[in-house]
């Protein structure tokens, strides 16, 4: 079956919400496990990464909570279906590059995913819209619990879960959200939350890890140290830290509004103006103006878009799926031609936008 | 201030990670900088640079001068660990056991595990920990001369005993 079929659609998608959505737009918990003694994927020849596949695969596929899931061997999926996958943030880029010997299984509502012999023979991992870390650490340690009984995990008592790198020794978790911090980067006030992020032992990344300076003013903030802490502890840490960005950009949109009203309004009506009218658009070019879209909806300046709308565009104009609802296969150029049909389209009836001046009942008042 | 790494150029990039009470910093020229990826923004982190710095010299910490060990269980060795920058297998952690201490030391917050451990595995934690219980309550039983308690802890050891095989012996 098609992936893309199988999937919700992201009009459907972008409906679900989750606390705090207005800022953080997910959250995602990510475990890290393998089989003991059987060498590590990247190190494993090729007969034992097939080995090893077939022994996971089953596992996850008999679990309840995946029952009915999508699953796949990598190489069964085109490269536009991985690239699919890549943009709804569903696998690593790493594991898109990935053939034979490694696998997928994800389920229809996009809140589990197991990817098989990636950098780990397991790397499994729960999303949830909005900010619910507890909630999806919850989730994959329940998927866990029952993979543990089914398959020999290496496990040492003082080292804790072992991976094939270092850095995600013993609990394996990786804790993220992903943020949208317009208000931050307008006030130039991101680098130092990133410096201070930083220092609390959390990495700050890019929507794609594609740089600090991430496209759409979308960061992702994640633990770093897996040893000498535990997951609850990891989870507890990063809600805190969570808790203060959303002030902090709260804050900042505040400020703004006060101190540089005009500032922010032509961010917003020159997005609006380019994205409804342009005839060629680039994919980076949409999703930087996407951004301020959404700004605009959050601040009450679109009287008839929701922000579920920002949210699906912000997906289906990037390459990939763009490219799948055409046939032949598209230029980049020809891909920005049709990103600005579908955009104009989309956006025909939403009218432009009415700034709204600064309120004084906004959160950091 | 010279680069770190080529000890000739003078160092532009200056990178300072604190953990904890712990402070690392790193000087580095613009071009071993680039080669690094500091300058790659894609994936960056101070993290994996650091990792990458001498990782694999300390890897090799507590073992033989000029001997290249390799891992009994997948053939891995040190010099495959400064290629990859990952690990061969989970045995790959006994046989480096020595050079990863300090390595971890310096990616983590601790260099114990906390946290999650298999059921199975904390089960027979937990029966061990009660043999041990056990054990001493005897001891004082038999000092005390209370020989009807202590009948009766010897047949709980057993028990306990006898789970804590069938545990670990699945």
């Amino acid at each position: 079956m098609d992936i893309s079929q199988f999937l919700v659609s992201p009009a459907e998608a972008t409906l679900r919400t989750g606390p705090h959505d207005r800022i953080v737009m997910s959250s995602r918990v990510r475990l890290a496990r393998n089989l003991r003694k059987t060498p590590f994927p990247g190190w494993a020849k090729k007969a034992d990464r097939v080995k090893a596949l077939e022994s996971i695969l089953p596992a996850v596929q008999s679990l309840p909570q995946l029952a009915g899931a999508f699953s796949s061997s990598m190489d069964s999926l085109s490269t536009l279906e991985k690239q699919i996958l890549v943009e709804r943030h569903l696998i690593s880029r790493e594991h898109a590059a990935k053939a034979g010997g490694s696998g997928l299984v994800v389920n229809r509502e996009e809140s589990l995913c197991v990817m098989i012999n990636e950098e780990d023979h397991l790397r499994m991992q729960a999303l949830r819209p909005g900010l619910q870390l507890k909630q999806a650490w919850h989730a994959i340690d329940q998927i866990d619990s029952e993979l543990e009984k089914k398959l020999d995990y290496a496990f040492d008592e003082t080292l804790g879960y072992l991976t094939a790198c270092p850095t995600n020794l013993g609990t394996g978790i990786r804790v993220s959200a992903m943020l949208h911090l317009p208000g931050m980067v307008l006030a130039e006030h991101v680098n130092q939350i990133i410096q201070a992020v930083n220092k609390l032992g959390l990495a700050v990344r890019g929507l794609y890890g594609e740089g600090t300076e991430a496209l759409g003013n979308v960061f992702q903030v994640s633990n770093q140290m897996t040893l000498g802490e535990s997951e609850t502890e990891i989870v507890e840490r990063l809600n805190k830290v969570l808790a203060q960005i959303i002030e902090h950009e709260e804050n900042d949109r505040q400020k703004l509004l006060e101190t540089k009203p005009k500032m922010v309004f032509n961010q917003i009506g020159r997005a609006y103006g380019i994205l409804a009218n342009a005839h060629s658009i680039t994919s980076k070019e949409t999703m930087n103006l996407l951004s301020f879209l959404r700004l605009g909806v959050d601040l009450g300046h679109f009287t008839n878009m929701d922000r579920s709308l920002v949210d699906e565009l912000f997906i289906i104009t990037q390459p990939a799926h763009l490219q799948k609802q055409f046939s032949e296969k598209l230029a980049a150029e020809e891909r920005d031609l049709l990103r600005a049909d579908m955009l104009r389209e989309r956006l025909k009836h939403v009218g432009r936008p009415h700034p709204r001046p600064a309120t004084l009942d906004k959160p950091g008042d | 201030m010279q680069c770190i790494l080529c000890k000739t150029n003078e160092a532009k990039v200056h990178l300072t990670k604190i953990i904890g009470d712990k402070m690392q910093k790193i000087d580095l020229c613009e071009e071993c900088a680039k080669q690094k990826g500091v300058n790659d923004p894609a994936g960056f982190s101070l993290a994996d640079l650091l990792f990458g710095l001498g990782a694999a010299q300390e890897l090799s910490a507590g073992q033989p001068e000029g001997e290249d060990v390799k891992c009994p269980n997948c053939g891995f060795s040190q010099a495959d660990f400064k290629k990859a920058g990952r690990l061969g297998c989970s045995i790959c952690y006994a046989t480096f056991s020595a050079g990863l201490e300090s390595l971890l030391k310096s990616m983590h917050k601790g260099t114990r595990h906390i946290g999650k451990v298999p059921f199975s595995l904390k089960q027979s934690r937990d029966l061990a920990n009660r043999v041990v219980l056990l054990q001493k309550k005897l001891d004082k039983a038999v000092t005390d001369e209370n020989f009807e308690q202590a009948a009766r802890l010897r047949d709980e050891i057993r028990e306990a005993r006898l789970k804590l095989g069938a545990v670990a012996a699945p």
